[in-house]
Formats: C-alpha cells, sequence, structure tokens
C-alpha cells in the first residue's frame, strides 16, 4: 500500500485543517574528528497557525506526510541522505490524530481505512533504509507521540510538555503502533502507567525530562537551542559516535518478562475497574492488545489495533467523550453561553468573605492565591476568625512545604489574608462573598450588616448550594448587586463554578462574575436561579431514586451498584456519606418542598441522621462493606424490591425527566451546560458526555421526554439505534 | 608587559586573554534572508551556549559579565541585551548583564570594556558580544538626530548616511580610484572562498535552525552573504548608489546583514586556575575620533594610538584584521601606513565585503580570524583588529600570538588547544 491510495478517502475531509510535511535538506553537522555524515532530511510538521491552533493529524495530512515519507525512502535508497527527521512547530510535535475529523467517520471501514493509512504511514517512517529520528519539540498526543515511538531514535526538549497517550481516556487505543512499540520500549509496567494510569487519572501527561527518564527518549536537550543539539546527536548517532543505551527496554520472548507482562496487564485492569467500572470499552481493549501482543509480530498487532480503532470509532462512547472533551472542555468552557460582554467587568482588588469556618477559609485561600488581592475574613468572635486565619497559613505553609510555591508566594499569600470581627472592614471591598450557615434568614441578616458598610458598587456573592438568590435580594437596598457563587468540594480542586443569576442581577455584576471565575481558574457555567441549581440537583434526584429502591426492599448492595453500567467515580451511598449525610438531606428537604415527590425525603435516612451515623457502608472484617446490624435495626423496608436493571432505568429515566425539566425552566442554557457542569463539577465521566449523550444513547430521554437532548452526530452516531434494555449497555467484557 | 596580580592591594594590571570566540552564520537582512522572522536576541544565546559547551571546564557561574553590544537597543534587540540574553541562554541568575553601543564597534567596546574590567581585577572571566539584525532593524531606525546637527552644522547631514562618507573619503583621496576598491571587494571575495576551502571560517560558526512559515525548519551553518566568483566585471555592473557616477556600491562595501558573535575573555589567571586555552593576549586598544564626514579613516588615528599605548610601530603588526565597511575606507588605511593593497597580512580569510556585517557584531569575529591566524602561524608576534564606527570613530585592538616564542604569559591548556586545531583542520577537509 502506499499512502496515495488512501487519497479518495481523505477527499471526503475538505475542512481538514492540513498540517503540512515540510523537508529540507540539512548538511548534518562535522563533528569533531569525524567527517560529515552527510545529507539529513528533515520533516516539519506544520498547519500554518499559530500556538493556538495546534497540528494534528487528519487523513489528508496523513495523505501528505506518507507521500513525502515515501518520497524520502526512494532518496535513501538513492543513497542520497542519509538519515531522516520530524519535527514540529513552534511549541508542538503534534497534538494528535484530528479527533474531529474521526469523530465524523460514518462507517465502521471508515474508521479502518484511518487506522489503516496511520499505518501505512508510519511503517515507512520505520522503514526508511535510513535511520529516522524524531525531535520532540513540545506537545506529543496520541498518534502525535506515535510518530516519535515509530521512528528509530528519538530526542525530547526539556520544554516540551504534554507527552501522553491519552486514548484509553479518549475512548479509543493507541493503535498507530504505540501499544506495541512502547511495552518494548520501556518496559510493560511503564506503558501501562502511560496508556492507563496517566490517561485514567484525570489525563496526567508527561514532560521532556519525564519521558527520558522512563525511556521514551534516548536523549534530552534543553530548548534554547535543542534543534541545533539534537541534529547534532543525530549526526553523532549516524556516524556511530553515540550508540543510544535503552536500560528500560525488555524483549518480550526473554522468559522473564512474560510474568512482567501479565502482572502489569493484570494491575492495569484493576486500575481500570477502579476508575471505570469497566463502563467505557477503551481501557479495556489497550489491555487485551497489549496482553495479546507479547508474542505477535508488528504486523499482527498491527492488524488487531486496526480492527480495534476501527470498532471503538464506531462507539458512542467514543463520540461522547470528544464532545464531552473538544466541543465542552475545551470550547463552551471558554466562551459561557450567556455571559454579558467581558468589557462591562469592574475591577476587583479587595474581597471581604464573610464567615471563617471551613468553606469560607478555602474560599478565602483561593481568592487570596489566584486573584492575589487583599481578602478579609469576618466571623462573631475572634477565636473563629483566628481559627479561619490559621487555616488558610496552615494551607499556605503545606503548599511550600510541598514545593509547590515559592516562600515569597507564600509570605505574600499569608499577607493577603486578614481577619476581623468587624464588618467595617469590608468598606473599600469590591466583592464580599458570604459561606455562613446555610438558613435563608441569617444569610438575610448578614447582607443587611453588609449592605450597610460597603460601597454602593460593591458585588454581594452568596455561596449557598440550595437557597433562592432571588429570595436573598429581596430586601437589598441593591438587589441589582447579588449573585449566587456556588463552589464545589474541596475547592481548590473541582473546577467548576454555578454562577447564579437573580432576576434583578445587573449585567456588570454578573460580567464581573464571570470575570473573577476565570482568574479563579475556574469553569464558570450561568445557571438560573432554581433551587439546588444544575450539579446538586441532578445528583440528589439520582440519590433519592436510588435511596428510594432501597427503602423500598432493594437490598443495599443492589441498590448501590446498579449504576455501575454507567461508571459514576462512586456509588450513591458513598457519594451520600462524602457530602455528609446531614448536608445531602438538607438540600434533599429544600428540593422536596420546591418540587414535591420527585425528591422523596426518606424517612430512613433522618434516622441514621437523627442517629449520629455518618455513612450506611462500614468496612467489614473480610475487606468488604457491609450495613452493620446497628445500622440496619435503625431502619425500615418496603416490600417491593427492584433488581439492578429495574433501579438503573429508573434512575435513567428520572435523571431525563430532571434535566428535560431543567431545561424547559431555562435553568441554563442548554443541554451542553448541563453536561459540563456534570463533568466538571461531579467528575461524571466523558464517555457519558456528561450525562445527556448517555441518556439519548440508553433511550430514557425518548422515553420520558419523546424526544433527545442532542441531535444524532453530536455526541453520538449519525444514525441511532436505541436498544430499549439497559443492561445491553454494558460493555461486552464486564 | 604588565604585572600579573590577584586584584588586592596594592593593585596591580592583571592580563587579558582573549579564551575563545564563536558567531552565528551572517545572513543577508531582508525578507528573503535565512534569518528572516528569527529573533536578534535568539542568535546571541545560540552564541553565548555554543562557547560554554566548547569551554566546558569553565563552570557557568564563574562568567562574571555579559556584554552584548547592539546598535538599535529596541524590540528583539532591547530590554538590555546582556541580561536577557544571559537569561535566555540559561546562565546563573548570578550572571550580571549588561547592553553596550558603539554602533560598529560594538562588540569590540564591548570585548575592551570588560577586558579593562578584568585588568583592573573586577573580573576574572567574561563573555563580550554584539549582534545587528538589521532585517529587523535598518540602519538608523528609530533615531531621532538633534536638529542642532544641522542648524548649528556640527555634522554634515550626509555625514549621517555612511555611504556618502565612503565617497567623501574617495574625494580627500583621489588615489584610491574605483578601480583599486573593486579589485579589492574582488579579492576580498575571493580569500573568502578560499578560506571556506580551507575550513578556516567554519570551526567558529555555531549553526542555527531557523523557521519559516511554509518551509520548515531548516539548519545554518554557513554564511549567507558571499558571492564567490565575483569578477571585476559583475562590480564595474553595479549601480553607485550614494551619488551619481559615484564610486561606492554594493559590491565594494558590505552588505546589510543579521548575525551575533561572543566571545570568552579572562584574566590570565582565571584561564590557568580554570585549564582554559589561549587563543590571543590583550595588549592594547584605542578609540579615536575623526571628522564624521569621513569616519571611514577613523581606524588610522585608532591605530596610532594603539600602538603608541603598546609602545610597539606597524612594523610590529604582523596581521591586521580591519573590518570592510567599504573598500575605499581599509585602502586609506593602507595607504597611510605604506601598506600594499594586496599585503598577505591583510584579511588573510577575506573580510566584510564578503562575508558581511552586522554592525555591532563584527568586531568579535575580527578577533575570531586574528585568533586562527595566530594559531596557524606561530611566528607573527602582534595583530591588530580595528574598524571605522559612525559619526567618525576608530577603533583598534592589538593582540599577542601566545604560540610565539617570545611569548611569556600563560598560554593555554596545550592539549586542548591542540586538540581544537586539529578539529580546524579536519572540519575544514569535510567542508
Amino acid at each position: 500500500m502506499s499512502a496515495a491510495d488512501f487519497s479518495t478517502f481523505a477527499e471526503l475531509f475538505p475542512h481538514e485543517t492540513v498540517t503540512h510535511s515540510y523537508v529540507r535538506d540539512i548538511a548534518l553537522p562535522a563533528t569533531p574528528g569525524t567527517s560529515s555524515p552527510g545529507t539529513f532530511a528533515l520533516v516539519t510538521l506544520d498547519n500554518g497557525l499559530d500556538h493556538s491552533k495546534p497540528t494534528t493529524l487528519g487523513p489528508n495530512t496523513l495523505v501528505e506526510l506518507g507521500a513525502v515519507l515515501e518520497g524520502l525512502k526512494e532518496r535513501a535508497a538513492r543513497g542520497e541522505i542519509v538519515g531522516v527527521g520530524v519535527t514540529g512547530k513552534p511549541y508542538f510535535l503534534v497534538a494528535g490524530a484530528d479527533l474531529s475529523a474521526v469523530k465524523s467517520l460514518e462507517k465502521r471501514e471508515h474508521g479502518l481505512w484511518m487506522a489503516q493509512l496511520g499505518h501505512d504511514v508510519y511503517a515507512t517512517l520505520a522503514n526508511l533504509g535510513v535511520p529516522s529520528f524524531a525531535f520532540i519539540n513540545g506537545v506529543a498526543l496520541g498518534g502525535g507521540l506515535e510518530i516519535a515511538l515509530q521512528s528509530t531514535y528519538r530526542t525530547v526538549s526539556t520544554g516540551a510538555g504534554s507527552l501522553a497517550l491519552p486514548e484509553a481516556a479518549l475512548g479509543l487505543v493507541p493503535g498507530w503502533g504505540g501499544v506495541y512499540i512502547l511495552p518494548r520500549l520501556i518496559g510493560p509496567e511503564a506503558a501501562v502507567k502511560v496508556m492507563i494510569e496517566n490517561p485514567l487519572g484525570n489525563n496526567r501527561t508527561l514532560n521532556g525530562p519525564e519521558a527520558f527518564r522512563l525511556g521514551i527518549a534516548d536523549a534530552l536537550f534543553e530548548p534554547a537551542d535543542f534543534l541545533e543539539q539534537s541534529l547534532a546527536w543525530a549526526a553523532r548517532v549516524i556516524t556511530g559516535e553515540v550508540v543510544p543505551e535503552r536500560a528500560n527496554a525488555v524483549d518480550p520472548a526473554d522468559p522473564g518478562v512474560a510474568g512482567r507482562w501479565s502482572a502489569a496487564v493484570a494491575a492495569g485492569r484493576t486500575v481500570v475497574e477502579a476508575k471505570t467500572s469497566n463502563a467505557s470499552p477503551a481501557p479495556a481493549r489497550v489491555l487485551d492488545i497489549l496482553e495479546a501482543n507479547r508474542t505477535m509480530s508488528q504486523a499482527e498487532s498491527a492488524a488487531l489495533e486496526c480492527e480495534t480503532l476501527a470498532g471503538l470509532m464506531q462507539t458512542d462512547e467514543f463520540r461522547a467523550t470528544v464532545y464531552a472533551f473538544l466541543d465542552l472542555v475545551q470550547k463552551r468552557s471558554k466562551r459561557p453561553a450567556g455571559a454579558p460582554d467581558r468589557k462591562l467587568a469592574r475591577p476587583v482588588t479587595k474581597v471581604g468573605v464573610v464567615g471563617a469556618g471551613l468553606m469560607a477559609s478555602q474560599l478565602a485561600l483561593l481568592f487570596a492565591r489566584q486573584l492575589k488581592v487583599p481578602v478579609v475574613m469576618t466571623d462573631i468572635d475572634q477565636a473563629r476568625v483566628d481559627k479561619g486565619v490559621g487555616y488558610v497559613h496552615a494551607e499556605v505553609d503545606k503548599l511550600l512545604a510541598k514545593k509547590r510555591i515559592s516562600q515569597d508566594a507564600a509570605n505574600r499569600t499569608k499577607a493577603l489574608v486578614t481577619g476581623s470581627v468587624s464588618k467595617e472592614a469590608f468598606a473599600d471591598a469590591d466583592f464580599v462573598i458570604e459561606a455562613v450557615f446555610e438558613e435563608l434568614n441569617v444569610k438575610k441578616q448578614v447582607f443587611a450588616e453588609v449592605e450597610a458598610i460597603v460601597r454602593p458598587d460593591c458585588i454581594l456573592a452568596t455561596n449557598t448550594s440550595s437557597l433562592s438568590v432571588t429570595a436573598m435580594a429581596a430586601d437589598l437596598e441593591h438587589p441589582e448587586r447579588l449573585v449566587g457563587f456556588h463552589f464545589f468540594n474541596p475547592v481548590a480542586v473541582m473546577p467548576l463554578l454555578e454562577i447564579v443569576r437573580a432576576p434583578r442581577t445587573d449585567d456588570a455584576v454578573l460580567a464581573t462574575a464571570f470575570e473573577l471565575a476565570r482568574g479563579l481558574k475556574k469553569t464558570a457555567v450561568l445557571v438560573k436561579d432554581a433551587p439546588a441549581f444544575v450539579v446538586n440537583r441532578i445528583l440528589l434526584r439520582l440519590m433519592g431514586e436510588v435511596t428510594a429502591a432501597f427503602d423500598e426492599g432493594t437490598p443495599a448492595d443492589v441498590a448501590d451498584t446498579a449504576l455501575r453500567p454507567m461508571g459514576l467515580p462512586m456509588t450513591p451511598f458513598t457519594l451520600g456519606a462524602m457530602v455528609g449525610l446531614p448536608v445531602a438531606q438538607h438540600v434533599q428537604e429544600s428540593l422536596n418542598a420546591a418540587f414535591g415527590d420527585r425528591f422523596a425525603v426518606s424517612a430512613n435516612l433522618k434516622k441514621l441522621i437523627d442517629n449520629g451515623v455518618k455513612a450506611l457502608w462500614s468496612p467489614a472484617a473480610d475487606g468488604s462493606q457491609e450495613i452493620p446490624e446497628s445500622t440496619l435495626s435503625l431502619m425500615s423496608f418496603g416490600t417491593s424490591p427492584s433488581t439492578g436493571d429495574d433501579v438503573l432505568r429508573r434512575v435513567q429515566d428520572a435523571l431525563a425527566e430532571e434535566i428535560g425539566l431543567m431545561l424547559d425552566e431555562g435553568v441554563v442554557a442548554g443541554p451542553e451546560d448541563i453536561d459540563l457542569c456534570m463533568i466538571l463539577g461531579a467528575g461524571w465521566p466523558m464517555f457519558l458526555g456528561g450525562i445527556t449523550p448517555y441518556l439519548d444513547r440508553v433511550g430514557a430521554s425518548e422515553r420520558v421526554n419523546g424526544r433527545r437532548f442532542l441531535a444524532p452526530g453530536i455526541a453520538s452516531g449519525p444514525s441511532v439505534s436505541v436498544s430499549a434494555n439497559p443492561a445491553s449497555q454494558e460493555p461486552v467484557n464486564s | 608587559m604588565s604585572h600579573h596580580g590577584s586584584s588586592g592591594n596594592p593593585r596591580t594590571v592583571r592580563d587579558v586573554v582573549f579564551v575563545d570566540g564563536v558567531r552565528t552564520p551572517f545572513g543577508r537582512a531582508g525578507e528573503k534572508g535565512i534569518y528572516a522572522g528569527t529573533r536578534a536576541d535568539d542568535l546571541m544565546v545560540k552564541c553565548i551556549r555554543e562557547l560554554l559547551r566548547r569551554n566546558p571546564s569553565l563552570p557557568a557561574e564563574r562568567v562574571d559579565e555579559v556584554a552584548v553590544a547592539a546598535t538599535t537597543q529596541t524590540g528583539d534587540q532591547g530590554l538590555t541585551l546582556g541580561r536577557t540574553a544571559a537569561l535566555l541562554a540559561g546562565l546563573p541568575r548570578s550572571v550580571p548583564g549588561f547592553a553596550i553601543d558603539r554602533m560598529c564597534a560594538g562588540a569590540m567596546t564591548a570585548v575592551t570594556t570588560t577586558a579593562s574590567g578584568i585588568g583592573f581585577g573586577a573580573y576574572d572571566v567574561v563573555i563580550a558580544g554584539g549582534v545587528e539584525h538589521m532585517g529587523n532593524h535598518p540602519m538608523g531606525s528609530g533615531a531621532d538626530p538633534n536638529p542642532r546637527f544641522m542648524s548649528e552644522r556640527l555634522v554634515d547631514p550626509a555625514a549621517l548616511n555612511m555611504g556618502n562618507t565612503a565617497e567623501n573619503l574617495h574625494d580627500r583621496f583621489p588615489a584610491i580610484t574605483k578601480d583599486r576598491t573593486d579589485a579589492y571587494a574582488v579579492a576580498s571575495q575571493d580569500k573568502l572562498a578560499a578560506a571556506y576551502g580551507n575550513g578556516q571560517i567554519q570551526p567558529d560558526l555555531v549553526p542555527v535552525a531557523t523557521l519559516k512559515q511554509g518551509e520548515g525548519w531548516t539548519l545554518n551553518s554557513v554564511d549567507e552573504p558571499p558571492r564567490p566568483g565575483t569578477t571585476l566585471e559583475d562590480l564595474a555592473a553595479l549601480r553607485t548608489p550614494f551619488r551619481a557616477h559615484g564610486r561606492v556600491t554594493a559590491g565594494n562595501a558590505a552588505g546589510l546583514n543579521d548575525g551575533a558573535t561572543a566571545a570568552l575573555l579572562a584574566s590570565s589567571e582565571a584561564a590557568a586556575e580554570l585549564g582554559l586555552p589561549v587563543k590571543m593576549r590583550l595588549v592594547s586598544y584605542a578609540y579615536a575620533g575623526v571628522e564624521p564626514e569621513v569616519m571611514g579613516i577613523g581606524p588610522v588615528p585608532a591605530t596610532e594610538k594603539a600602538l603608541k599605548n603598546a609602545g610597539l610601530s606597524i612594523d610590529d603588526i604582523g596581521l591586521f584584521e580591519i573590518n570592510e565597511a567599504f573598500a575605499v575606507q581599509v585602502l586609506s588605511f593602507l595607504d597611510h601606513f605604506g601598506i600594499s593593497d594586496d599585503d598577505p597580512r591583510v584579511n588573510r580569510y577575506g573580510g566584510a565585503i564578503a562575508v558581511g556585517h552586522p554592525l555591532a557584531s563584527s568586531g568579535v569575529r575580527l578577533m575570531n580570524q586574528l585568533a586562527r591566524q595566530f594559531q596557524e602561524d606561530p611566528s607573527v608576534r602582534y595583530g591588530i583588529t580595528t574598524m571605522c564606527i559612525g559619526l567618525g570613530m576608530g577603533a583598534t585592538v592589538i593582540w599577542e600570538n601566545p604560540r610565539h616564542s617570545e611569548y611569556t604569559g600563560y598560554s593555554g591548556a596545550t592539549g586542548t588547544t591542540a586538540r581544537q586545531h586539529a578539529d580546524a583542520a579536519t572540519e575544514g577537509a569535510a567542508a
């Protein structure tokens, strides 16, 4: 095959942003004591756009690269060149496959062609007849890193970041040779870390020095003259003066390696189970291929990789992931729907925090660290104030001890956070946020006091999770200045901020809130003032349904594991214990008051709270978990147990109903915002697309609302085939 | 000879040695040039890093100063180049730096100023160099000459254009004809081509990778300006842009160029302590002013002053590296000292007419070439590097060859220099 054979396929993508392959002949630098090794062909991958537009590998890009490499192979055969290098435009080797293009592949055979095209091109690179070198100058993700792996030798810049094979998290496999080459190059354990643990661990990536230490690259050079030094090194390799050592490389035929290989695969499967409950097919496929290819030739593995990729590219898990990753996290999060013109925002040079409890202290730390403006906390007595400020200072010291910040930064942040028992300290604040007890009258009282002190244009914000912002603003002298600012716990970690617009909140206040969110490095989603806003409303509807099934007599383990096919980060009962049963119950009661029976308040849960029980599950003697008799005896159950499938379907339908209602109420601008909230605020998996693509996929939206949330093709295949049986959505291998 | 010793009291003057020098290949300024789209400060950084790589026995923290010259100190040549280049090159933050300007003699002034600091005991080791990206910074861009220059006739406005001053020099010295300057220019091209063929230029070049839109990365490892094979006929056909029917053309003058240079200097003691090679010892230097309208004559009084400072005569000088801003300016110097146009002691590797003249960087190029000629010819004891400077100045530095039999100072880690010498020959053969 030749890359040109795929030209017709590539023509299906007339709008691809092509990354071109430019070739320049270079006279390799002579090294002391040797003669010049000869002419070296350097390929630069460049889409001609600036660093905000990463280079990617689409079908047209690959066809061009393939043709270029085939030309170089001919030149190598004629003895015109002694080596070939591949590098990228500044900051990128290549950011990976063009996901938009791959997501749009309508037929399985198209996916197969895409996979085969990549292998065809990379095989040319690996078999040029002269050594090939990848000079990893910057980002190298997925297919980008695989270009490097397919080269004979690799150098990497100490300034390069975002080196990874993230396919498992995207719903694919590193199937352009990565899954075959990497374990042989760096050992199976490290390969599993790179291909499984890192992608499933919040998409962790490697930097240049880490990649070098793992053995992914043969040489490490500094950015200031990375390419010059890489070329000089390549010259020394070609002359034989330098022979790269690969201490971590393994030979799968080595008897000792087989055991390491299977142990690494088994360890990987444990990680996949823990992180995804095997709810997405891709991670297991990575391990399946890895397991199988130990005894395979590279060509045999390549065939398996292509077949696997072709299958995965047609899965809705993959398409939902691309929707979640590209459309939501990459794009929509940067341009929040409904945010007013940024120019209306007012500067925030001092922040007040009412309260000095745990939430308030976390907020004070966040504002001081990210905005670098003075933050003053108030509370009713000096002891509470001291405790809050002390918490912040202790957290700063922890960051300093971990070398996350410098001594100077620690000093600065500590100095920024002060406390006072008097709200007079807010007199010159631009933004005052309350984090006091979750009780409307308390909050109204606080704001009345604050308003008596602050300037008329000082913005007031509430961190309420369940109260009406509208009601809070009712008696304010300037109701237009109140905005909801709902963070998620732990504040420093969770990336979501729900910004709540009350009916009278004005545009300048809202614009300032969005600019603040940007300054705080949070993704803000605009929500209407509705009970519990987005994330908590959906989580509590889910927990309420599972708890109800439990209360009706469904066995605890059946109820609590029923949602396993969704691959949520934790089970409903575990989530309840983590949030705190009283907190969850409090929000549930608010929702019940607002919406009635859709949010049932569990009598059993109330008994547990009344008796100080903090969690349903306790560790059992054998390491599993159980509900202690003392807990069980507090509760009473109905006599209509459900199966796990029943519970799953009940939750799917409940979520479809609730989200349908939320969209009807105009809580957010569209289902995309719901999905963004669930991904960033609750850590729901991208292979669910947040949640609405999943509900469309399993038919819940059609069943309950008579229509899908998202049109076919947005987060799913273009033609829809809905399965009536939710159990059939379980991955084949689980 | 000066007294050797430390900077402690009683104060003594220390010997300053030229340890090593490198430069980027020079490029033609403008959109088609090899450095179009490349930053000047990046060119400087490549030189500094190469110096440190070539001299591994020098701990980077022992560099006491980084002086970098540029004629236009804005944009990518702004922000105190010596300090920014040091930081960008990865030198320790404890290493200071500054920017310096004396137009064409910028790098030369960076060398002499820091050398004086070494002699005085303020520094042990310094990096001095210069850069000019004339594509990014056309000559005189951004300058705002004081109107008093004109109103009080302090300087003929024509003197602000270097080409005009070269024509003025022809007026002053009618014996220097266009035929002579063109012949000199052809010889410059021929000598550079021969030096390239002998591998005498390449060893001190730092390859620079550059990226051009739509073309990809390439590696620049040779000078772009030379036009080998240039003939008298070729030159006769060129316009005289500064004066109708004049004598100065693009062919008998240096072009507009981009490039950077850097040298490593040390006290003789520090060189010995650190095992650094010694390519040259600084004997004396001088700067002198002349009428701005004939700035090209500047090297004459500067050289006379430097010779006087050194207690030497022109007959003691065995090698001349004179910057070729204009052929007429070189010939006016040679005529003054009674040296023939084709004297083999003068610009053996050719000069700026062939290789280019990125203004503030050129001084160190002259030193690199003199140092290599010293290595090749131990019979020569003294050589000079000299250049003319806009607004009417000249600069001259006199150097001593540590390989000469009568040299008494520390002459470097012999093994190292011998090896470098051998490398040079090999690399030349390869090129």
